[in-house]
């Protein structure tokens, strides 16, 4: 059997052909990026290659480092490899990653949702033989509500909060989940307040999107400009000092994992939104079938179940062991 | 219905007591009477019987769903909690529902004799009626308990705000043995029934763990002290000639201890005893694995009566000659019951008596602890001499001293997912000790608790990188880390690998300062057994 134009070694998924890595977790020579998140953009390595939006994303992460930039369905070849980046949806600047030599065509999915969130470009499904993709919320269980709905919920939970004096405060990673809550809170209710990561992040992304004003949580700032406000922070704030600023107040969490009332229990959460960057269990379905692919390699999240519930419906589907975290929503 | 799921909603999406409470005031100042003992029911672990076993309902969720049976059944596995996985499986609700909660639970009432079919008609109709939370809450009213955060107790504070009565006299009202579908609101909270008094136990009063040094109690002088006997913590109530044996868990026993009928051909009318079932074969105290062969049983033969009896040793004396005297000092009424003890010791057999002991200093206490395995008790009990005797668990007058638990090194070598708050992170483990050459490692307990959050997620990281074997859920590690197990029981059994069982093992530390050849052997923990 010839080498397969893709295959996950020790430092990530690699194509051999063309000597380049995708989203590799050691330093390589030359990397293809899909998205900004740490588990996929790493320290160390010579080159990247990845989106034009991602890339203030990956400077302000990893520093000084040699990127060029493509557009979405930008072709670039190395080595007679055919390589196009097109929209996952994820976060901005996330890609899915088109692998094409002697008339195979393989696509990376990085991490994908299908619902558009108006911000992180439409998930466009690509024509393959053969689809690695992530499958983290790979369970029957986890089924996204429309996000009109939970934002409306969010912004009602707001309200109400604000009605009983009390300031509401929303956990949710830095980058990606924030700006999309960001976009969609109705600041007629009130002030936004952010944590400082989460400032710093929203910045770099500011200069290519129109997100609503948010003030910084300083030293300086007052116990009483916050009341009845909303502060949206990182997971890593929540039972930390910094909160006792925001006493009386009500947490939240954001996520897909927000399904279940276990996870919700063990973060220690009043109320838990359900809200994804992540495709649920019919939208990884229906992107898998939109693909016509044969053969399907699940890489992280509930990969076991998934992928023998695709040999059920007639898919060669494996799982192969990546370093992408599981929990990273 | 609605206001019910509604209720469980707001519950559900607090971690703040205060919250709770006055969710569930406003649900009892806005619901219908009939509703309203129905969440009472619920909420005291008064479910009616399930009408349509596990296998059945999973069966079912998953045919609704279109899902493979095997994969309905490792979602089940990964959400920890069936209704909570069957409302998230099933296909979007297409209909409403306007019934109240008590035409629900009438009608699980019924659906237990109905057949296979209409049962299973029945759940389909529902589910596809109901919206999430409303199909969380009606599924779980048909499986297993309903916990959901909320305790009797909170629920009786809410019930008193709402109602004006007495919190006291509510748990009090609430006890025993009541059926929602044969009572009202009007009689069970609002009237006064005193013929019901007859059986009704009072709530026991519960001792919290010393934490921290003995010396912060006080002055030992002050204090009684007792062995914490380990059996079953029951009230002895004996009314207008009849015995009533009520378990902490509310539960009427009288039945399952015959040999405590005894009792009231000697208590005077209006006695009621605080004090725990032992087993006690061959005229000794048994350890909890013999009581537990009377526990489970419904028909009490004379052969196992014989060979189990069981004894009830009395801690105190809740009320005298037909007198609640509860707000009398603990020392007035052990006097009392010393008094009957000493009447009665030789008429009825099975009447034992925790002894009381006082102690000058706290060392002499923590000797006195050091006895308690010897002579088969849990620890010691430290009981303020002027307290009075108070409703469920107040810190400050009643203290438990349980004795250290055993513990011994052992080595990780399977894990499973946790259920529940753990249901992502592989937080169940299985732990090995040598064999007698140390060239095999054997299973000898399982252990779910004792590590920090942020300890599970290292370890399940660990886990996910060192996996060896997979079986189903289970999944095989390198035997590699070493960790501290603790356990509060230990006896010989032929149903272990092992040939050892240990009650309620823990994980106490992880010993990274441990390699896998310091582990402990399986003859180490055979040499803990006490003779």
């Amino acid at each position: 059997m010839s080498q397969p134009l893709l295959e996950s070694n020790n430092k990530g998924i690699y194509c051999s052909q063309a000597d380049v890595y995708i989203d590799p977790w050691r330093p390589v020579k030359k990397a293809i990026i899909t998205h900004g998140h740490a588990d996929h953009s790493r320290y160390g390595h010579k080159k990247y290659i990845t989106h034009h939006l991602n890339i203030p994303i990956i400077k302000h992460r990893l520093g000084k480092i040699n990127v060029s930039g493509v557009e979405w369905k930008e072709n670039f070849t190395i080595n007679n490899v055919k390589f196009s980046l097109h929209p996952a949806g994820h976060i901005i600047g996330s890609s899915q990653v088109r692998v094409e030599y002697n008339g195979e065509v393989w696509v990376v999915s990085g991490d994908y949702k299908t619902e558009d969130d108006g911000i992180s470009g439409t998930f466009q499904p690509i024509k393959c033989h053969s689809f690695i993709t992530e499958c983290t919320f790979g369970l029957p269980v986890f089924k996204w509500q429309p996000q009109k709905e939970v934002f409306d919920e969010m912004n009602n939970w707001w309200k109400d909060n604000q009605d009983n004096n009390m300031t509401s405060v929303v956990m949710v990673y830095s980058l990606g989940k924030a700006q999309r809550v960001l976009n969609y809170l109705n600041s007629d209710i009130g002030t936004i307040y952010t944590h400082g990561a989460i400032e710093n992040m929203t910045d770099v992304l500011r200069k290519n999107y129109d997100f609503p004003e948010t003030i910084k949580i300083t030293r300086e700032t007052k116990k009483i400009d916050l009341k009845g406000n909303i502060v949206i922070a990182p997971p890593s704030a929540h039972g930390t000092t910094w909160m006792r600023k925001m006493v009386p107040y009500v947490t939240a969490s954001a996520s897909g994992w927000m399904s279940t009332r276990g996870a919700r229990r063990r973060r220690a959460i009043d109320r838990g939104f359900v809200l994804s960057d992540h495709a649920d269990w019919d939208g990884l379905i229906s992107a898998i079938k939109a693909t016509e692919c044969e053969k399907v390699i699940c890489t992280h999240g509930y990969t076991n179940i998934f992928s023998r519930y695709l040999k059920t419906l007639g898919y060669d589907a494996r799982t192969e062991q990546t370093q992408y975290e599981e929990d990273e929503d | 219905m609605k206001q019910f799921a509604q209720l469980i909603q707001q519950i559900d999406s607090t971690n703040k007591t205060k919250t709770k409470v006055s969710a569930l005031k406003t649900y009892f100042d806005q619901a219908n009477d009939k509703d309203k003992v129905w969440t009472i029911a619920i909420l005291s672990h008064r479910r009616p019987p399930r009408p349509v076993n596990s296998r059945q309902i999973r069966e079912y969720a998953g045919e609704l769903s279109k899902i493979p049976s095997w994969l309905f059944e490792e979602s089940y596995h990964i959400v920890g909690d069936l209704a909570e996985t069957i409302a998230l499986i099933l296909p979007p609700n297409k209909g409403e529902s306007d019934k109240p909660l008590h035409a629900y639970l009438e009608n699980i009432l019924k659906l237990k004799s109905k057949s296979d079919e209409k049962k299973k008609a029945y759940l389909f109709e529902h589910w596809e009626k109901l919206n999430y939370y409303e199909r969380f809450v009606f599924t779980k009213l048909m499986t297993g308990g309903f916990r959901i955060g909320v305790s009797q107790k909170l629920m009786t504070r809410a019930l008193a705000q709402s109602t004006g009565i007495d919190q006291d006299v509510l748990a009090y009202k609430l006890m025993g043995n009541w059926k929602p579908q044969n009572t009202t609101f009007q009689s069970l909270i609002l009237e006064e029934n005193p013929e019901d008094y007859l059986s009704k136990p009072y709530p026991f009063y519960l001792a919290y763990a010393v934490e921290d040094e003995l010396e912060d109690l006080g002055q030992p002088e002050d204090f009684l002290f007792e062995h914490k006997w380990d059996g079953i913590r029951a009230q002895l109530i004996c009314r207008q000639n009849e015995i009533f044996i009520w378990s902490r868990g509310e539960e009427l026993v009288t039945d399952k201890y015959p040999e405590l009928e005894t009792f009231k051909d000697y208590l005077p009318d209006g006695t009621v005893l605080d004090g725990e079932i032992l087993a006690f074969p061959n005229n000794d105290i048994g350890d909890f694995k013999d009581l537990q062969k009377r526990i489970g049983r419904k028909n009490v033969t004379k052969a196992l009566l014989k060979k189990i009896p069981v004894i009830f040793k009395a801690y105190d004396i809740l009320e005298w000659q037909t007198q609640d005297i509860r707000s009398t000092s603990f020392k007035q009424r052990r006097q009392i019951l010393d008094k009957l003890f000493q009447n009665l010791t030789d008429s009825i057999t099975p009447f034992h008596l925790s002894e009381t002991m006082q102690f000058q200093n706290w060392e002499a206490v923590e000797e006195e602890r050091q006895k308690a395995r010897e002579i088969r008790s849990e620890g010691l009990m430290i009981k303020r001499a002027d307290s009075t005797y108070g409703v469920g668990r107040k810190k400050g007058d009643w203290w438990k001293y349980k004795s250290d638990p055993y513990s011994i090194d052992a080595v990780l070598t399977y894990a499973m997912r946790g259920h529940g708050r753990r249901s992502n992170l592989f937080t169940d483990y299985t732990f090995a000790l040598w064999n007698d050459d140390k060239t095999e490692l054997v299973t000898f307990a399982k252990a779910y608790s004792g590590l920090t959050d942020k300890e599970f997620k290292e370890v399940d990281r660990w886990i996910k990188k060192h996996t060896t074997d997979r079986f189903g859920p289970v999944r095989q590690v390198e035997a590699q880390h070493v960790f501290e197990i603790a356990f509060e029981g230990i006896a010989q059994s032929n149903r272990h690998k092992s040939g050892i069982a240990t009650r309620f093992p823990r994980i106490i530390r992880w010993r990274k300062d441990k390699t896998i050849k310091d582990a402990n052997t399986l003859e180490d923990l055979k040499k803990l057994i006490p003779k």
